[in-house]
């Protein structure tokens, strides 16, 4: 149990820098995603956590010690790896047990601690078995039950689902969370799957380009992302993003896509978007499920509009159809039942309560 | 499938063709008839010259009348034999071990290496064991030289020596031992690297993280994921050095006396330059018994092992 801060850390390969200065503050028990495309840097940052890479600049503190010149099996971690890890010449029990075994615990308390943790995991059966004898899944337990035996200070998980089919995927992820609720213990999580990130996190950290693009709750990002590579990253399918510019018309302000379509900029962000009017390069962001089928009762901020529907992708519970908008391609989340047809003309409704107006010049969120 | 369909009035002869047809066809037939030139070489090379060696060894002297295992009994009354069976297992096993432990220490030494250089250094380091032994054991041979060696001048600046390299039965056995590890350890080291090369990195990191320092990532982790690759290596070594020649042959010629004698050389003397050919093979014969139960108990453990990885 313990927090976790990085303070402006740096990785620097020859002269690439991968990580270029990071700072995060991990409270005791939270649980932590980094989630970011890959070559973000977001893997490089918790091997340096774990000691597995040297830092080339800035400080990494875990549990008050700052630990930065510390080998990996001072630090008192747990790390999960992707490809799990295991040793192939040791069952699962002697797996578990290696830590305890070389900090010398004595053995009844190794055997009690590798039980309990079986117990948790569902693997009580599987204990005598080499790796090799073991599925997929079941390894990923292992490899977690190896980390909670040794309860370390800081668990740290390196893409543990992404050798697993989907299926296998979406289970392991309820098991972590579980285990999480039931051990609570800091834990670091990296992945490139937003749903991942999502789902488990307490506070996401989305990274790019080595550098840390925003931190929050899944709701926060979702809702208020604060840069446009946020805002894309995070949601699936993706957030649209339209060209676009503000006008000042009769003292309300208005958004101007087309030539021929262009919508009232909600009241409530009148004050907040006037200083833009006229600035180049502004893109509207609106999420596929703020742009529907028309309704017979319209709320305030909603607007409908008729578009020519290009492609139509029937999800079962939703359609998802794809139209262009000066010349972004928009997808929208529409009934079943709409009817829906592609080449047809369809009234669609964007409701802009929920919209982001971005700068692309800089890429952040206005 | 051509042959079923074939109309009935096909006539016997068709039958009989269609018959050696099916069998030229059949996938065993044709596994046998691919491996049929290597088996003939086997044949050849192997089994009947080892076939002839055990004729040989059970006629006397002169090679006219049967004398059954009398050549063997006339062996097991011999001190020299005995001394021969001691220093074959003193030099094969020493040797394999140091071969084994250098070639190991320094297989980690250019995995270490950063990749750039490592070509270089594993092509320098094979060299003892690419020049002919022969060749590069007369280079030895100088070193060895009592009067004006390298060895004994440099001992000689820290008032050592001068040492008898080849002289004393100690110093031989030493001296073929030491030029037999430097000539056999960079297989070791060659086969090492490779499987060194095969341990993925992350299980070192996993051991790194589970709190094992370098010497326990090397016991719990290295040396078991190369368990098998150890004992092949050690068997194919423990053979060709128990069957060594070349070396001892140039160094020592098996003396002083008979104190570095092996086998080989042994049987050499006896049967090429004493004339004896019975009493020759029949020496030779007995490293099969021994070699026979070295690679069992090996292979065994190969076999226990490899379905764990």
């Amino acid at each position: 149990m313990a927090q976790v801060t990085l303070r402006k850390v740096i990785k620097k390969y020859d002269e690439v820098l991968a990580v270029r200065g990071v700072d995060l503050d991990i409270a005791d028990k939270e649980f932590i995603v980094l989630v970011g495309p890959s070559g973000c840097g977001k893997s490089t940052t918790l091997r340096m956590i774990a000691g597995l890479e040297e830092i080339s600049g800035g400080d990494i503190v875990i549990g008050g010690d700052v630990v930065n010149d510390v080998p990996p099996k001072d630090r008192d971690i747990a790390m999960v790896f992707q490809n799990y890890a295991l040793y192939p010449h040791m069952n699962v029990y002697e797996n578990m047990s290696f830590g305890l075994k070389l900090k010398k615990t004595p053995r009844d308390e190794i055997d009690r601690r590798v039980k309990q943790a079986a117990q948790i995991l569902d693997i009580t059966e599987l204990l005598d078995r080499k790796p090799k004898q073991l599925s997929g899944g079941q390894r990923q337990r292992v490899a977690m039950g190896r980390a909670i035996v040794r309860d370390p200070k800081v668990f740290l998980f390196d893409e543990p689902l992404s050798n697993l089919d989907a299926k296998l995927r979406v289970q392991m992820r309820t098991e972590i969370k579980k285990v999480h609720q039931k051990v609570r213990t800091t834990t670091v999580y990296v992945t490139h799957d937003q749903v991942e990130a999502m789902t488990l996190a307490d506070r996401v950290v989305v990274m790019n380009a080595g550098l840390i693009e925003q931190v929050g709750s899944p709701n926060d990002l979702y809702h208020s992302p604060t840069t446009k590579f946020v805002a894309g990253f995070i949601g699936s399918p993706a957030m649209n993003f339209i060209p676009c510019h503000l006008e000042q018309a009769a003292g309300a302000l208005r958004l101007r896509l087309t030539d021929s379509l262009s919508m009232p900029v909600p009241a409530s962000r009148t004050a907040r978007y006037t200083a833009f009017v006229g600035r180049p390069n502004l893109m509207l962001g609106l999420r596929p499920e703020h742009i529907m089928e028309t309704r017979p009762h319209i709320e305030p901020d909603q607007h409908d509009f008729n578009m020519t529907i290009e492609v139509v992708e029937p999800m079962g519970m939703e359609t998802l159809v794809y139209f262009t908008v000066n010349g972004a391609e928009i997808c929208g989340r529409v009934n079943p039942n709409a009817g829906a047809a592609a080449g047809q003309s369809m009234k669609l409704r964007a409701d802009l309560s929920n919209m982001h107006l971005i700068d692309d010049t800089t890429g952040k969120v206005l | 499938m051509a042959d079923i369909a074939a109309p009935n009035a096909a006539v016997l002869a068709g039958d009989r063709r269609t018959g050696l047809h099916k069998l030229m066809q059949r996938k065993s037939t044709i596994a046998f008839l691919m491996a049929l030139p290597l088996i003939l070489l086997i044949g050849i090379l192997v089994l009947y010259p080892a076939c002839y060696a055990i004729w040989l060894a059970m006629l006397n002297k002169s090679m006219t009348k049967f004398v059954g295992l009398g050549n063997f009994q006339f062996l097991f009354k011999r001190d020299t034999f005995w001394d021969v069976v001691f220093q074959s297992c003193l030099f094969a096993i020493t040797a394999v071990i140091f071969k084994a432990i250098i070639g190991f220490v320094v297989a980690h030494f250019v995995h270490n290496i950063p990749s750039k250089g490592q070509r270089k250094w594993r092509g320098m380091l094979l060299v003892p064991w690419v020049i002919p032994p022969a060749m590069s054991t007369l280079a030895w041979l100088w070193l060895f030289d009592p009067a004006y060696s390298a060895f004994n001048w440099i001992l000689a600046h820290f008032g050592i020596g001068p040492v008898p390299w080849l002289g004393e039965t100690g110093w031989a056995r030493f001296s073929v031992i030491l030029v037999n590890i430097w000539a056999g350890a960079p297989f070791f080291m060659i086969m090492y690297l490779a499987a060194l090369k095969s341990v993925p990195e992350q299980l070192y990191e996993a051991a790194a993280i589970d709190g094992a320092a370098w010497w326990q990532r090397i016991w719990y982790v290295t040396l078991p994921m190369m368990r098998n690759i150890i004992a092949i290596t050690a068997l194919f070594s423990l053979i060709v050095t128990f069957a060594n020649f070349d070396i001892v042959r140039v160094l020592t010629n098996g003396g002083p006396l008979t104190s570095t004698q092996l086998f080989g050389t042994w049987g050499f003397k006896l049967g090429i330059e004493s004339g004896d050919i019975p009493l020759g093979s029949c020496v030779v014969l007995f490293m099969v018994p021994i070699l026979a139960v070295a690679a069992s108990v090996i292979l065994r453990d190969i076999n226990k092992r490899g379905s764990e990885v």
